[in-house]
């Protein structure tokens, strides 16, 4: 059964992540961290209860946004950039639809940055992951908007110039109402992050830590290497306090005046302990921008909060227009105001 | 200096009879020229007149008073004939102050009606304007010109003494005693300018009052002073028996889309970045939401074509507007509706350019970048309105072929258009042609891009539709399967079939209708805006015997199909355009014809006159 009557949610059918596979080639290098996403959205979706004729995925340009040819859901492989402006007008067009925007660094973040803050801005109902390599993939390996400075690539023989900008800060910067970070290779976190992010209302922005292994291999080893992992991994976890690290050697994470600091654990009291809350935009801006060695590498989810969704604001506009004024007849508006006779 | 107004003048004065007129307003950006041009057009279309007007405008929203650059005006042409353009040459110039006398004198006809306002010329805005001496003090203009000095500001602040409102409020309402003196000279009732302006203030009375007053005391002082011997009258134009309205291209290309979402059934998404001239349309759009018009003011224009054509894919119509320099931004987009096979709908309404160019001044050079301008092998459906009431019609037909072909379709529109307005016979809407929205459902024997075989369109899905669940996105395709495909035969197939699925367009095109002989010594063929300036030159070479037909493209891709063959039936083909040659150069490599350009790109629309002259002389055989 399809929901598009309008006559309120319907049953999905049962499904299997094999529902979800479309019979396309997957076109990724083998050993490409998007396969284990693609899984991971794969295995999402059953859980979703939505009839897959619902759910779109829109992606621009890379790698990455080759994404929706393998998903068996309604699918667009725009251009570069432009996915959120595209998925904007969807849903401005069907607020009944499910709307996946898939992207990446370069895609989401350098030249369709503009659109991904005004995405953020409105508030628009969907979920975007953002596939982040700290590389060009599908250009063969330029530094992207996230690389670290001093990047070495083939258009950075001596290192790439400009500062990384960080996808998380950046969200949260453009107000956005659902913010998480998540990795490639954590599976069962990944699954349970984007399941999260799809049944929040407005949008929902996913970071996704993803290996490219052939042009960036490892660069988020720090969450790959068992050891380092251990070290610095930070699970967000709502009401929870900030800690990590091994269990002979506890971490917290506290503020100290306007900083966050890193102490030892046991020797915090317990009053000190920063408790995550997800309701606390402003504390999630702190959290944005650490990252290891110095600090430890938060995952999970950093805000949920709620706020006006763009595109209802809209549809409430028109209903109340069409119910005080009635619906729209153009012959009636022709013959209005000024008119004159000719005999 | 101020001409005391005389009081009960029994006798009215005498009218005299005129078949048509032009009249310009012009004064400072601040002095509600364009107010006062528009209402002038109104009292003179509800008297029987056909209309055709030009705003002018500086880009600069206030520009600093008494400038040159800051002058704003409003031409109108009214006639008891066919009115095709606003006119070339002023019958009556209202000249606020001294930047718009010294902007505008130049096109006042020896022995025309000038009439200024007395108290802006004073050393301040003389020095500001350039003059050294005061124009009004030389006896050579009143001999040239039929000079009548005004002091309005007085007047007007006498007129409205003893209300309470301060002296620069009062001195705001002298457009009105103008409008009102205007309106006496040209005997235009005031009726509607009295009703618009309690309309409009209902919320202010007292502001309300002073316009009344200040309007009325315009009037009263054409028909009591002494100085206007007589007046005029344009008797009503011969026009088809109908309701009319005033219209203007940009409410019109507005209106056409909610005729289309009316009779489609179906939400038009409008996506659009503020830019002059096209503005306006967004602006009227986000008035009709109970059309199921949703207006997305986008962050830029690149995101206001993807979000139209994210509509589209979502089984509404998307449609997105800009300018030039928006348009320019928009390619990629368009391309990817082009490869995509939605429907989507882009208003370009052109300004001149390049780049920033002349933003509140009409120019006709966008057609090249409608046609071409996108990467590789992009064809579109171009569409271009003749007259600002012709874009309701256009507006509607490019929705029409857009849903019917799955294809993108620009319409050329240009700042004349957008902003000039002419008597509009009011359609019944009923009489326009159905617009069929076939949405695919069927399961069986689906395929994305699986062809109609008349039109060449693929089916169009909703999301939502079970079993239909498909990808479709920028890289070439399998033609049928729509799955990825780079084989160099697919390509150059879908390359062919794209392009023909445009060609095929020209069905949709009736026999092009020519006004004047089948054939001849040269036929003037022209597209958009400058459909008033050809006729009317056209008609004057008729009149005088000579053998000249023209013709108005609304289809510039695909061209009418019997378009080839009708150029052939001349000696000589004449294309006047507002660009340096775009037209022309089509119309020689698409039919290996002769055709010789008219261009002027001045910023204005073309002037009747000097298509005349290009066509007499090339008649000659001098061009
Ligand atoms: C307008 C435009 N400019 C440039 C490109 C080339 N291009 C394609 S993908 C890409 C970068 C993609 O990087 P990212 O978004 O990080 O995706 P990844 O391949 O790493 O997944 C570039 C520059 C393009 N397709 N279109
Ligand atoms: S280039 Fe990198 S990101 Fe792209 S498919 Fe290969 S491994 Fe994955
Ligand atoms: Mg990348």
């Amino acid at each position: 059964m399809s929901a598009t009557t309008g006559a309120g949610p319907t049953q999905a059918p049962k499904y299997t992540k094999k529902d979800f596979e479309s019979d396309q080639d997957v076109r990724w290098c083998p050993g490409c961290g998007d396969y284990a996403i693609l899984s991971a959205v794969q295995k999402s979706m059953p859980d979703l209860g939505i009839p897959k004729e619902n759910i779109v995925f829109i992606s621009g340009i890379g790698c990455s946004s080759r994404f929706p040819y393998y998903m068996n859901t309604y699918g667009f492989h725009t251009i570069h950039g432009r996915a959120p402006a595209l998925a904007t007008g969807l849903r401005v067009a069907r607020p009944d639809l499910k709307v996946f925007v898939v992207t990446g660094d370069g895609d989401g973040l350098s030249i369709g940055g503009n659109h991904l803050l005004h995405l953020l801005r409105r508030n628009v109902n969907l979920t975007v992951l953002l596939f982040n390599n700290r590389i060009y993939g599908l250009t063969k390996g330029q530094y992207s908007p996230t690389s670290e400075l001093g990047k070495v690539t083939k258009s950075t023989p001596m290192g790439s110039a400009d500062r990384p900008v960080y996808p998380v800060a950046f969200a949260l910067g453009c107000g956005a109402t659902f913010v998480a970070r998540t990795v490639d290779r954590h599976i069962a976190h990944m699954e349970e992050t984007i399941k999260r992010a799809a049944a929040h209302k407005g949008t929902a922005f996913v970071e996704i830590l993803q290996n490219c292994n052939v042009y960036n291999d490892l660069a988020w080893n720090v969450m790959y290497d068992k050891e380092q992992r251990l070290a610095h991994e930070l699970r967000l976890e709502h009401g929870k306090p900030l800690l990590f690290g091994p269990v002979d050697d506890r971490r917290a994470l506290v503020m100290d005046g306007l900083n966050p600091t890193v102490v030892s654990a046991k020797d915090t009291p317990a009053d000190r302990l920063w408790i995550h809350d997800e309701s606390n935009a402003n504390a999630a801006k702190l959290l944005a921008d650490l990252f290891a060695p110095d600090y430890p590498v938060p995952v999970g989810v950093f805000t949920a909060v709620n706020a006006p969704v763009y595109e209802e604001i809209l549809m409430e506009q028109e209903q109340r227009a069409m119910s005080e004024r009635g619906a729209g007849d153009i012959a009636k508006l022709l013959t209005s105001g000024d008119t004159w006779k000719i005999e | 200096m101020t001409e005391p107004a005389a009081r009960a003048v029994a006798t009215p004065k005498p009218r005299r009879d005129l078949d048509r007129a032009v009249v310009r307003f012009a004064g400072d950006s601040g002095d509600g020229m364009q107010l006062t041009g528009e209402q002038f057009t109104i009292e003179a279309a509800v008297a029987g007149s056909d209309i055709a007007t030009l705003p002018n405008f500086p880009a600069e929203i206030r520009a600093p008073a008494g400038t040159l650059f800051g002058v704003s005006s409003f031409q109108l042409q009214f006639g008891s004939q066919r009115v095709y353009t606003p006119g070339d040459h002023l019958d009556c110039l209202v000249a606020m102050n001294p930047a718009a006398l010294k902007v505008h004198l130049g096109d006042l006809k020896t022995g025309g009606l000038l009439v200024v306002n007395t108290q802006a010329f004073d050393k301040r805005n003389l020095d500001k304007a350039g003059y050294t001496s005061n124009p009004l003090d030389d006896p050579a203009l009143a001999e040239r010109y039929r000079l009548h000095k005004v002091d309005m500001t007085a007047l007007t602040v006498q007129a409205i003494q003893d209300l309470a409102l301060d002296t620069k409020e009062k001195n705001r309402t002298k457009n009105f005693f103008a409008l009102g003196l205007v309106s006496w000279i040209y005997t235009r009732p005031l009726d509607s300018t009295l009703e618009w302006i309690k309309r409009k203030f209902a919320k202010n009375p007292l502001i309300a009052e002073a316009n009344t007053r200040v309007l009325k005391a315009g009037h009263a002082f054409g028909e009591t002073a002494e100085i206007f011997s007589e007046h005029y009258q344009v008797e009503p134009a011969e026009m088809a028996p109908g309701l009319y309205r005033a219209m203007t291209g940009n409410r019109a290309l507005a209106w056409g889309l909610l005729a289309a979402a009316e009779r489609s059934k179906l939400p038009i998404v409008y996506g659009a970045y503020p830019i002059t001239p096209a503005s306006g349309i967004l602006e009227e759009l986000a008035m009709h939401k109970r059309f199921r018009i949703r207006t997305i003011q986008a962050e830029d224009e690149i995101a206001a074509v993807t979000a139209a054509i994210g509509a589209s894919f979502g089984g509404a119509i998307g449609v997105t507007a800009s300018s030039g320099p928006g348009i320019a931004l928009k390619g990629e987009g368009i391309g990817l509706a082009v490869t995509a096979e939605l429907p989507l709908v882009i208003f370009d309404v052109q300004r001149g350019g390049p780049s920033t160019g002349l933003p509140t001044k009409t120019e006709q050079a966008d057609l090249m970048q409608a046609l071409y301008g996108r990467n590789s092998e992009s064809p579109i459906v171009v569409l271009a309105p003749a007259t600002p009431g012709d874009c309701f019609y256009v507006a509607y037909e490019a929705v029409r072929i857009a849903v019917k072909y799955m294809v993108p379709v620009m319409v050329l529109s240009d700042g004349f258009l957008a902003n000039g307005s002419e008597p509009w016979p009011i359609p019944d809407p009923s009489t326009l042609p159905p617009i069929d929205i076939h949405f695919r459902t069927e399961q069986e024997g689906f395929f994305p891009y699986l062809r109609d075989p008349a039109t060449l369109g693929r089916p169009w899905v909703r999301p939502g539709t079970p079993g239909l669940e498909h990808r479709i996105g920028g890289i070439e395709k399998q033609d049928v399967t729509g799955n990825i495909s780079y084989d160099p035969d697919n390509h150059d197939h879908m390359v062919r079939t794209r392009a023909e699925k445009v060609r095929r367009v020209a069905q949709e095109i009736p026999p092009t209708s020519i006004n004047g002989p089948a054939t001849g010594d040269l036929v003037v063929v022209g597209w958009g805006g400058t459909y008033g300036a050809i006729t009317a030159a056209t008609e004057r070479a008729q009149l005088e015997g000579k053998s000249v037909a023209s013709v108005h493209l609304r289809h510039l891709n695909p061209l009418p199909p019997d378009l080839g063959h009708i150029l052939r039936e001349y000696r000589r083909v004449l294309v006047p355009e507002i660009n340096s040659g775009q037209l022309v150069r089509v119309l020689r490599a698409e039919y290996l014809v002769d055709a010789v350009g008219f261009n002027r790109v001045r910023g204005l629309p073309l002037a009747t006159d000097e298509i005349y002259e290009a066509l007499t002389q090339l008649l000659e055989g001098q061009a």
